[in-house]
């Protein structure tokens, strides 16, 4: 064969190399910190635009019993993979506890049993996943706000931190862990409520067994399941990689009203 | 820029054809950041269709629930195919949509990687570009709206008069256009009626519409404005008219390129940059 780079394998191998630049160089910019900063001005405007547009109560729409998907998918962690979670799976989460820390005036440890005995909402609500799908669900569960309220806020609290059962990505540092977090605005929303109930049974495990929470507001990663723990902060910023939840570490928008 | 039958004093014709002024500075400059907007929404749109390449009609649609369009791919013995399907029809399309090459090997993908923002698979970043867009889009769209209705640009020049909207007069364009016989001399100085009824449908429907699909695919604004999910008959369908609305945006680019190619690139493009069109000024027309 000869080595030769006669004019069209020149033609060819510039070719082959122009439109491989030219697809790197559409995704420099993808890449790049600046210009994700820059980008990042659309959920900022987007934040700031529904805050001025949507009164902090109003309501996500209500479907009724003949709207329920026939199947509601389970997307994400379908199981927790844990010894911890398997023990409190077998005792049908007797032993579970939902710890509420952080900056309140009385930290609270609140069984299965505890929560159903608080004031319940029920609701049929469309979840809207950030893939594109959407499935009609009937959630019953304890309004978040109370939960807050039997906590008693401190002045400088400002968003609620989710930590979940689920390690969603096996990393070294831990940071695979699931969790998400929101502010008092959607903590206080009359449709956030803590869920162990779906579709007039308890919780399934594939859908966050035993408590999930409900922001109806907001797509479908804010809506973490399997719950262990409440945190109130003043900011998410030391949490893992700093950006508030799992997905939002991962470049998805913490504001998630779109 | 207002054409008229008088030659103004600023048009000189040099060797049988005038310089007329044909777009404004405020046209051009909302063209220009138009086609910025709508190519980064297209492909980064491309980019957030492929997370659930099958759009669904109603309130919900997930995996369980029937689709009406899909971009699938199907085991083929040792490889994938790609299967685009519509309602009952389906069509292999192995290589574009459904599966197409990835670092070399066929695999499943709702559109390939040319075709989307960022080319390899990242919903967080596609998503990031289509909304800093779309916020750029629709300030644009509404500078451009402002500028039509108080300037007298829609008036003027998009609005069709009454004598070109009769029947003989829109058939006589089209076999015109069909014979790439364009208008020459004083009848090019506007727009016909095809460029404007073609325009008019793109700002104040097709447009519009995927603005308005847009907004109601957002959970929030969905319990501000409960109204304008209703109006696409739920959630899903209006993704479904989102993504038809685009494919129709689509067509229209790829007719407006093909009819700024055969009707002269070079004096369109330079009535697009600098405003000054060249028209035939003996006014011959053929």
């Amino acid at each position: 064969m000869s080595s030769i780079l006669n004019r069209r394998r020149f033609l060819i191998g510039s070719g082959v190399a122009a439109s491989a630049g030219l697809l790197a160089g559409c995704d420099i910019l993808p890449g790049n910190d600046t210009v994700a900063d820059i980008l990042g001005l659309g959920e900022k405007l987007t934040m700031a635009s529904q805050r001025f547009l949507l009164s902090d109560q109003a309501l996500a729409r209500e479907f009724t019993e003949a709207d329920l998907s026939p199947v509601f998918k389970s997307n994400g962690t379908h199981k927790p993979d844990s010894d911890e979670y398997d023990a409190l799976l077998a005792n049908g989460f007797a032993d579970w506890r939902l710890e509420v820390s952080g900056l309140v005036t009385q930290p609270l440890s609140l069984s299965l049993a505890d929560l159903k005995a608080m004031p319940a909402r029920t609701q049929i609500t469309r979840h809207d996943c950030v893939e594109g799908w959407s499935a009609i669900g009937q959630w019953t569960g304890v309004p978040l706000g109370l939960v807050l309220k039997a906590a008693g806020l401190k002045t400088n609290a400002r968003y609620v931190v989710f930590h979940c059962a689920d390690e969603y990505e096996q990393t070294l540092d831990g940071s695979g862990q699931y969790y998400e977090s929101i502010d008092l605005v959607d903590a206080f929303h009359p449709q956030t409520i803590l869920a162990y109930g779906m579709n007039g049974k308890d919780l399934p495990v594939e859908n966050g067994a035993p408590l999930r929470l409900r922001v109806e507001r907001q797509l479908g990663y804010k809506q973490a399941k399997y719950l262990m723990r409440l945190e109130i902060v003043e900011s998410f910023a030391n949490f893992y990689r700093g950006k508030g939840g799992f997905w939002e570490d991962r470049g998805y928008e913490w504001y998630a009203g779109v | 820029m207002t054409p008229s039958a008088t030659q103004p004093a600023n048009e000189i014709p040099i060797r049988g054809r005038t310089l007329i002024r044909r777009h404004s500075l405020a046209v051009r400059i909302t063209h220009w950041i138009n086609v910025l907007c709508i190519s980064v929404l297209i492909m980064s749109g491309l980019q957030i269709f492929n997370a659930h390449p099958e759009l669904y009609w109603g309130q919900y649609g997930a995996d369980a629930d029937p689709s009406i369009i899909s971009l699938g791919a199907e085991r083929d013995g040792e490889t994938v195919k790609g299967v685009t399907r519509i309602g009952d029809l389906s069509f292999t399309t192995t290589g574009v949509l459904g599966a197409s090459i990835i670092n070399g090997e066929l695999r499943p993908r709702g559109f390939p990687t040319w075709a989307t923002l960022p080319s390899y698979r990242d919903l967080a970043e596609g998503r990031r570009w289509h909304f800093f867009f779309a916020w750029l889009f629709v300030i644009n769209g509404v500078v451009y709206l402002l500028y039509g209705f108080f300037a007298g640009h829609f008036r003027r020049d998009l609005a069709p008069r009454k004598s070109e909207l009769s029947p003989g007069h829109i058939a006589h364009e089209v076999i015109e256009h069909a014979r790439l016989r364009f208008p020459k001399g004083e009848a090019a100085r506007n727009y016909n009626v095809l460029q404007k009824l073609a325009y008019l449908g793109v700002i104040f429907v097709l447009l519009p519409a995927m603005v308005m699909t847009g907004l109601t695919m957002s959970p929030g604004m969905d319990a501000a404005l409960p109204w304008l999910v209703d109006l696409f008959g739920g959630r899903q369908s209006a993704r479904t008219i989102h993504f038809i609305s685009a494919s129709l945006i689509v067509a229209f680019i790829l007719v407006h390129l093909a009819m700024v190619l055969l009707s002269g690139v070079f004096n369109n493009l330079r009535s697009m940059i600098t405003g000054r069109y060249a028209i035939d000024s003996e006014g011959k027309s053929t």
